[in-house]
C-alpha cells in the first residue's frame, strides 16, 4: 500500500484578539491509498482548515506535507495550482459549480486545464456523469439542477482527473435527507472502488461510511478509530428484532 | 412477542410457518435474528391462554398442519395493543446519569466516555446503512432501519452536546 497523504506537525495560525489562534495545532496524519477517512469535531475545531491545508488552499505556518510522496508545502503558488489540478479533487458544501457552464462543461473543465484533448475530456466527463446517475442532466446549467444533482456533478468534476485524493468539506451540508442518501451511497461506492477519500463532516451518517474516523478538538486530532469494514451485524440485528421473549 | 404474534393472526388464520414469513417481511433484515422456534412457543402459550384456537388440517402428501385463529379475547387484545401509547424511553437516562456521576466522582472522564460511546454508535450507524443499502426502499423492513438510523443520529448529536458541555466546564475550571 502506498501513502497518499503524509502530514508532519502541521500548524496554521490566524490572527486573533491579542495572541494568534492556532486553527490547526500540530497535526500528524498519514492516509494510505484507498483509505476513506472522515474528520469530525465541533465547529471551530480546525477541521476545515486542515482540509484546506491538505489540499493546498491554505499554507501551513510550519510543518511538512507530502502528497503521493512529493513534498508540497514548499511549492510556489503556481506550482501548487498545477499539482493540485491533477492530484486533488475537491467537493464543497456549496458545490461551487461555474454557473455559466453546463453540467458536462463543469466536469470536463479540470481535464481541459491539464491538457486532456477536448474530445477525450468530454468522453470522460460523460462517463462520470453516467456513473453518478446524472447523465440526463449533462446539458443543464447548475441553476436548473437540484442540490443533490449539483453535488453529484461536483463529485464527477472532482474525479475527472483521477486524483490521488478527493477532499470533501461538509458535502451533504446543503442537501435534504434523500440527496444525502445518494451521496452516502456514492461515497460508499468510491471507497469500494479504491478512491482515497477524506471527508470533513458534521453528519454522523457521512462520517460512519469511512474506514477510519478522526476526531478533532482545538486544532488537534484527539482520537483516531477504525470503523470498518468487516464488523458483524449480528448483535445489531438481534437488538433490532428484540420482541421481548415470549411474553 | 405475544402481542406481535396475535396481531399477525388478526388479518386471517394462518399456520406457524406463514406467521414466521409475515414477521420476517415486516422486520426485513432484522428478521434473520429471530429464533425460528419462538413463534411456535408463543403460539402454544397463546393457545393455553385461550387467545388463539388451533385446527388440524389434513394434507394429502404432508403431515397435518395446524392452522391458528384468533379467539374473541385474542382479537380484543390485538386492538388494545395497537392502540397502546407506550413508547420506549425518550432519553438515554442511564448514560446521562453515568456522565453526571463520572464528572462528580472523577472515577471516569466524561469526555472520554462520550468519545467511546459515540464511536460505538457510529459503528452501529455504519452497519445500519450497509443493511439499508441492500434493502428495497419500499420494503417494510427499510422503515425499521430508518427509524433506528434516525434515533442513532439523534443520540450522536446529543452526545456531542454533552461533550461540548463538559469541555466548557473543564475550560472554566482551568
Amino acid at each position: 500500500m502506498s501513502t497518499v497523504i503524509e502530514a508532519r506537525g502541521l500548524v496554521r495560525r490566524y490572527p486573533g484578539e491579542g495572541s494568534p489562534v492556532r486553527a490547526v495545532d500540530g497535526v500528524d496524519l498519514v492516509v494510505e491509498a484507498g483509505e476513506a477517512v472522515s474528520v469530525m469535531g465541533p465547529s471551530g475545531c480546525g477541521k476545515s482548515t486542515l482540509l484546506h491545508l491538505l489540499g493546498g488552499l491554505e499554507r501551513p505556518d510550519t510543518g511538512e506535507l507530502y502528497l503521493g510522496g512529493e513534498r508540497v508545502d514548499g511549492l510556489s503558488e503556481t506550482r501548487w495550482a498545477v499539482f493540485r489540478r491533477r492530484a486533488v479533487g475537491f467537493v464543497f458544501q456549496a458545490f461551487h459549480l461555474v454557473d455559466e457552464l453546463t453540467a458536462v462543461e463543469n466536469v470536463e473543465l479540470p481535464a481541459l486545464l491539464v491538457g486532456v484533448p477536448r474530445r477525450a475530456a468530454r468522453h470522460r466527463a460523460m462517463e462520470l456523469l453516467e456513473r453518478l446517475g446524472v447523465a440526463g442532466r449533462a446539458g443543464h446549467l447548475p441553476d436548473h439542477l437540484s442540490g443533490g444533482e449539483q453535488q453529484r456533478v461536483a463529485v464527477a468534476r472532482a474525479l475527472v482527473n483521477e486524483p490521488l485524493v478527493v477532499l470533501a468539506d461538509e458535502p451533504t451540508g446543503n442537501l435534504d435527507s434523500h440527496a444525502t442518501g445518494d451521496i452516502l451511497r456514492l461515497f460508499g461506492e468510491l471507497g469500494r472502488a479504491g478512491q482515497t477519500l477524506l471527508v470533513v463532516t458534521h453528519d454522523a451518517r457521512v462520517a460512519s461510511t469511512a474506514d477510519r474516523l478522526l476526531t478533532m478538538r482545538d486544532g488537534a486530532i484527539v482520537a483516531q478509530t477504525r470503523l470498518g469494514p468487516g464488523t458483524s451485524v449480528a448483535g445489531l440485528l438481534a437488538s433490532l428484532a428484540d420482541l421481548g421473549g415470549d411474553r | 412477542m405475544q402481542d406481535v404474534v396475535l396481531s399477525l393472526l388478526a388479518k386471517e388464520p394462518a399456520h406457524g410457518y406463514e406467521l414466521r414469513q409475515r414477521l420476517g417481511a415486516a422486520l426485513g433484515p432484522a428478521g434473520g435474528a429471530l429464533n425460528p422456534g419462538q413463534v411456535y412457543v408463543t403460539l402454544s402459550r397463546l393457545e393455553r391462554a385461550g387467545l388463539v384456537e388451533a385446527r388440524e388440517i389434513a394434507q394429502p402428501s404432508h403431515p397435518d398442519k395446524k392452522v391458528y385463529e384468533l379467539t374473541a379475547a385474542g382479537r380484543e387484545r390485538v386492538v388494545r395493543w395497537l392502540n397502546d401509547l407506550t413508547w420506549a424511553k425518550v432519553a438515554p437516562l442511564e448514560f446521562h446519569l453515568k456522565l453526571v456521576m463520572a464528572a462528580a466522582t472523577r472515577l471516569a472522564d466524561p469526555v472520554a466516555l462520550v468519545d467511546s460511546q459515540r464511536l460505538e454508535l457510529l459503528r452501529q450507524l455504519r452497519q445500519l446503512q450497509e443493511l439499508a443499502l441492500d434493502e428495497p426502499a419500499d420494503a417494510d423492513g427499510a422503515l425499521l432501519l430508518e427509524g433506528a438510523s434516525l434515533r442513532l443520529q439523534a443520540d450522536i448529536r446529543w452526545l456531542e452536546a454533552c461533550q461540548q458541555r463538559f469541555l466548557e466546564r473543564e475550560g472554566q475550571r482551568q
